[in-house]
């Protein structure tokens, strides 16, 4: 193998090319194109059914739910949806699929075209384009290591229904790999169409990866890394590769079509097949499956019906005047920021309400290893927090500490009601506060000289005095306002 | 038109099916009939005919997500030649070599 190092002169002689196709597991109840259940981990062959057993004379029926989760996920990438879509048989022999082939969309995929936003190597946004997104059905499971004789099959997953989701080759990096597989995986969890998880196989990727001369316009030959089981692998297995093939290049060697798994431990591709197989897989129409027309109307029903989208809350977040870490944080997940959502439906200290969400609401969360739909609190009780606050009842301080403890303990009650039980209202009442500033300052003649002398540092001292007396319900802003006038007077 | 041993070869494989020498030619000269057979339909005026794909016009035949389990596991291992208590059983998938 050649050696891996490259010097960045001679990895700026090259131009890297690579593409990813992403299988999404959709999370309809049941499969794509029989009424078996899908759900994860159930014992082997229990979710299954003549249709997918691949008996004779069987019909498949095609699931409603695939339809509108591959349109909804065609609306938010902006592709163009196909109005005539028609299914194809892919025929293959292998053990775990059954009928002998996949039922899939060869020469008519719903979705063509649309993109996905990341950011370039300078920070530049910048468009990755789909080529496509097909509606198709997942193969079973074959097992080689718990029968040391034979290989076990099991079913269950057999017609669950995917997305594949084909990029054009315009990935340059790694990192923009990764940044893509985040964003559509978080794309495909704010649209409620799969869970996206990659150990349970939800998400799964390949990558094409190859690379050419900085202006050649032919692409050099790619080879394929497969079954790669974590979005930072898939960056990982990209930048080796990158780095491999140009050393092999620059040794004087050609890069030959192959494909590769990733061995994270070692941090390398290893070699899986050496040859592509010949592939003839017979594509024609699927007979036993009516076409299936995709109206305007139902498209626009379905844009309608779809959740916000995480650019959409960022650009809005930003246009709030939020940071783009806060906006980014936010919209991270849907449920946070949902949460997020439904606290400033009652509040318009939006960079309150996020400093909330991200710091004292994400701590107990994390403490609590608990979910955002956990949470005990309502919304509008942590708008409630943020306007006493606001309105100097309540410390800024005593609001994110004591009060919210005790309210996370009693969520029926108010925050208000809460903070006048707990003594935390602010004293903002100016003759209240003017007997505790005379009293403090009565207390330290010689330091108020001193302050007179020009020691301006004594404020703090005589705040204290101040808070001291007032047992910490003096309004903070407004008593260090009398401290100061009472001294320059 | 005469289908080719080769051809015969290569569907198989594809099918991962095994034939005998003598099986090939009768394979040969039955495919031969068949292609024979639907080679009669270019004999007519096609010009301007859709193929037939589908037996019916019906479009957006579509089912509901809703889960039925019409059969059991017990039952679906029934007719496998070969299969344990819980899987189909086929023989040995050949792990590939690692380096």
């Amino acid at each position: 193998m050649a050696n891996t190092t490259v010097s960045p002169d001679i990895r700026a002689k090259y131009e890297p090319v690579i593409g990813i196709e992403i299988h999404v597991q959709l999370n309809s109840l049941s499969k794509a194109y029989s009424s078996d259940a899908t759900e994860y981990g159930a014992s082997p062959n229990t979710q299954i059914s003549p249709i997918t057993l691949g008996h004779p004379g069987t019909l498949p029926m095609f699931n409603e739910a695939v339809l509108e989760s591959a349109v909804k996920l065609g609306i938010a990438v902006q592709a163009t949806i196909r109005e005539h879509n028609e299914f194809a048989r892919k025929n293959y022999f292998y053990a775990d699929l059954p009928k002998g082939y996949q039922i899939t969309q060869d020469l008519t995929p719903i979705c063509n075209g649309g993109f996905i936003e990341i950011k370039d190597a300078e920070g530049k946004p910048k468009k990755i384009n789909l080529t496509r997104i097909h509606m198709e059905e997942d193969s079973g499971k074959s097992s080689h290591d718990i029968d040391p004789f034979h290989t076990l099959i099991d079913l269950n997953r057999a017609g669950v229904p995917l997305l594949e989701i084909v990029s054009e080759p315009e990935f340059r990096t790694g990192d923009e790999a990764y940044q893509y597989l985040t964003e559509m995986r978080r794309l495909v969890r704010y649209l409620e169409i799969s869970d996206g998880n990659m150990e349970e196989g939800s998400l799964r990727c390949d990558v094409n990866i190859s690379v050419r001369p900085v202006g050649q316009e032919k692409f050099g030959t790619k080879v394929e890394v497969k079954n790669l089981n974590s979005f930072r692998n898939v960056q990982k297995a990209i930048d080796y590769e990158i780095n491999r093939q140009i050393a092999l290049i620059e040794d004087g060697g050609t890069v030959v079509q192959q494909t590769f798994t990733f061995d994270a431990a070692r941090g390398k591709t290893q070699l899986l097949r050496d040859k592509e197989d010949a592939h003839d897989y017979r594509y024609f129409n699927e007979p036993d499956l009516q076409p299936v027309e995709v109206v305007e109307e139902y498209v626009n029903s379905v844009k309608a019906g779809l959740p916000p989208l995480p650019k959409e809350l960022f650009e809005k977040y930003r246009k709030l005047g939020l940071s783009e870490y806060d906006a980014a944080l936010l919209t991270d997940s849907k449920e946070i920021a949902l949460y997020y959502e439904a606290i400033i439906a009652h509040t318009n200290n939006y960079k309150a309400a996020a400093n909330w969400m991200m710091g004292s609401i994400k701590s107990y969360l994390n403490e609590k290893a608990a979910h955002i739909k956990d949470f005990p609190l309502k919304a509008e009780q942590i708008a409630e927090l943020i306007q006493l606050v606001d309105d100097s009842k309540v410390s800024n301080t005593a609001a994110n500490g004591d009060l919210f403890k005790a309210l996370l303990e009693n969520p029926e009650k108010s925050a208000a009601e809460l903070a006048e039980q707990m003594n935390l209202i602010q004293e903002s009442n100016t003759d209240e506060l003017q007997a505790w500033v005379n009293e403090a300052l009565a207390k330290y003649p010689d330091k108020v000289e001193e302050y007179k002398a020009g020691k301006k540092g004594l404020t703090g001292l005589f705040m204290g005095e101040v808070m001291k007396l007032s047992r910490g319900k003096a309004d903070p802003k407004l008593a260090s306002k009398l401290v100061q006038e009472t001294l320059e007077k | 038109m005469k289908i080719s041993k080769e051809e015969v070869e290569k569907l198989a494989h594809l099918a991962r099916l095994e034939f005998s020498a003598q099986e090939i030619e009768d394979m040969q000269n039955d495919m031969d009939k068949i292609l024979g057979f639907v080679d009669k339909i270019s004999e007519l005026d096609l010009e301007g005919v859709e193929p037939l794909i589908y037996m019916s016009d019906e479009r957006n035949v579509l089912r509901k997500d809703e889960v039925e389990q019409v059969i059991s596991k017990d039952e679906a291992l029934k007719n496998a030649p070969d299969k344990d208590t819980d899987y189909f059983r086929v023989p040995k998938v050949l792990k590939r070599e690692e380096d």
